[in-house]
């Protein structure tokens, strides 16, 4: 069965999209998002070392968006707002990572499978490093559920609970960048971000707990990945940017019913 | 009488600035004490030092060993993307039995929105919430940092009476950082007035008549240290002369601020030297 490309395909965006969506909620109520973005643009910079130095691509992008959301929190908070501090350290990890890149000699690589993700060329390996990866993105969330969502409620609360914002923080950081290193195959460094906002923003209306919200966003990921691998193969797009563009419908469609819902009473 | 908490030479810095000094403190089972300071005095400081989540350069703290600390926070802002119910708002970062649930929110004056969306309360719902999950498990001893910010008057007066009823209630004691400069909660037992370090403390009444307490607030309220059972009780704005209106305390009456002779016995003057050059409302740096 794993013989079939698109089977792989599928089960690589199944996988992406659980861990996804449940980390993306956190991303969505932490207001992460160009957080996040820096993390997987700092994954390009991971995929030229890791070409240089015949490493995995795997080990390489996480190993510096890992290293990029640490620089980002210990930066955070000193002379530059978040804001401005995450322009510079995103865009510049993009732009040493496209000039790295360049200077690999004799190694012509499809940049724009990374950029975008290249599902269909999804193999055997690569769907066991994905779910692998994704396992241990939402075991560590659930895991650390109670205190991930007390330090995000208030930093004061969680310390007056006896738990450690800075450490609840690391957490993220590390799952942050190990869904960016496995969702480079499915949906490039350029739209990760969009699979961890956009089904995370389109469950919030029909959520009222937390966990709700985390397994519905869960579930529309898998949706988006599934429906927009199928666009794709009807219509012939680029998978990974028709996947984000069928969670977007999903978050349009979700933002419209919320409304109809919330008119009702 | 036991010791609930006590601190000793609480030093905390921010980078280079010191947001509080040498502050010695020492609480007892069942008193209310109102932290009161201008801007940037360190009254958060104060309390965010209590329950560990500022680093102290300086300074130890040692809590007894049954201490149960309730903390309601200056602000809960929640982001509008988190579905919270109140109910499960009450159970972070622990699981909370029922009847333990319904007793906190029925304390805190809240029994009816158990169900509702942490996103949806008012302002003063939203505060009386944070008191309700602050009394799960009993404390006995709740940190208020600035509980009625944002509140109106009555509002504000409706929030300390049911504080007093739960410190009735319950015996706990309460630590409560008032941001109206010049509102003390009528049971307090003591007042300390702070600004870096604590300037000088007492009975309300006493601090009031402190010079230091009118170095720091006299200009802004004449002086007048209100009281929310102010209906009676005015006598301690007699025979203390008014600093004049607009004219800041001066360098040279704070600077000389330790050589007053003190006024009536139970105001402790401490180190009244203050830094700050010509405000008495030093900037908003210290938090």
């Amino acid at each position: 069965m794993l013989d079939d490309f698109l089977v792989r395909a599928a089960l690589a965006g199944v996988g992406v999209a659980l861990a996804s969506g449940v980390l993306g909620c956190f991303v969505v109520w932490r207001r992460m998002a160009y957080f996040g973005d820096a993390t997987a643009q700092a994954a390009i910079l991971g995929v030229a070392l890791s070409l240089a130095f015949s490493l995995s691509i795997f080990a390489g992008a996480l190993l510096v968006s890992v290293l990029m959301g640490l620089l980002v929190s210990s930066l955070s908070g000193r002379h530059y707002s978040m804001d401005t501090l995450l322009g510079v350290l995103a865009h510049a990890a993009l732009a040493f990572g496209l000039v790295a890149v360049s200077f690999l000699p004799g190694i012509r690589i499809d940049l724009e499978g990374y950029l975008f993700g290249d599902i269909l060329s999804v193999g055997r390996q690569d769907l066991l490093v994905i779910w692998l990866g994704s396992a241990l993105v939402v075991g560590l969330v659930l895991f650390r559920w109670s205190a991930l969502l007390t330090a995000t409620l208030s930093e004061d609360l969680a310390h007056a609970s006896g738990i450690q914002p800075r450490r609840e923080q690391l957490v993220l950081t590390f799952a942050l960048a190990v869904v960016v290193a496995v969702a480079i195959k499915v949906v490039g460094v350029l739209l990760i971000t969009a699979m961890l906002i956009i089904p995370a923003a389109a469950a919030r209306p029909f959520s009222r707990t937390p966990e709700g919200m985390a397994g519905l966003a869960a579930v529309l990921g898998v949706v988006a990945s599934l429906g927009g691998l199928r666009v794709a193969y009807v219509l012939d797009t680029p998978a990974g940017p028709t996947m984000v563009a069928v969670a977007a419908l999903l978050f349009a469609l979700a933002t419209a019913a919320g409304r109809l819902l919330r008119a009702r009473g | 009488m036991t010791v609930l908490l006590e601190a000793r030479d609480l030093t905390v810095r921010y980078g280079g600035h010191t947001a509080l000094e040498g502050v010695d403190l020492q609480l007892s089972p069942g008193e209310i004490v109102t932290v009161v300071g201008p801007n940037g005095s360190g009254k958060s400081t104060l309390l965010r030092a209590l329950i560990g989540a500022v680093p102290l350069a300086q300074g130890r703290i040692q809590p007894s060993p049954d201490l149960r600390i309730g903390y309601v926070p200056q602000k809960l802002q929640v982001d509008p993307t988190l579905p919270l119910t109140v109910d499960r708002f009450l159970q972070l970062p622990h699981r909370v039995p029922a009847a333990e649930r319904s007793r906190a929110l029925e304390e805190a004056g809240v029994p009816h929105l158990a169900g509702r969306q942490l996103v949806s309360l008012s302002g003063g719902q939203l505060q009386r919430v944070l008191l309700a999950r602050a009394l799960r498990g009993r404390p006995n001893l709740l940190l208020l940092d600035e509980a009625t910010q944002g509140l109106d008057q009555p509002g504000s007066a409706a929030f300390y009476r049911q504080l007093e009823e739960v410190r009735d209630r319950s015996g706990c004691a309460v630590v409560m950082v008032s941001h109206e400069l010049h509102v003390v909660m009528s049971a307090s037992d003591r007042v300390l007035c702070l600004n870096g370090h604590i300037c000088c403390q007492g009975e309300p009444e006493a601090v009031s008549s402190a010079p230091e307490y009118r170095a720091l607030f006299g200009s802004g309220t004449g002086g007048a240290l209100a009281l929310y059972r102010h209906q009676h009780d005015h006598h301690h704005e007699d025979g203390m002369p008014h600093l004049a209106h607009g004219h800041g305390p001066g360098r040279g009456d704070r600077e000389d601020g330790g050589r007053h002779d003190p006024p009536p016995p139970e105001p402790v003057p401490a180190k009244a030297t203050v830094e700050e050059e010509t405000s008495p409302f030093p900037g908003e740096s210290g938090r």
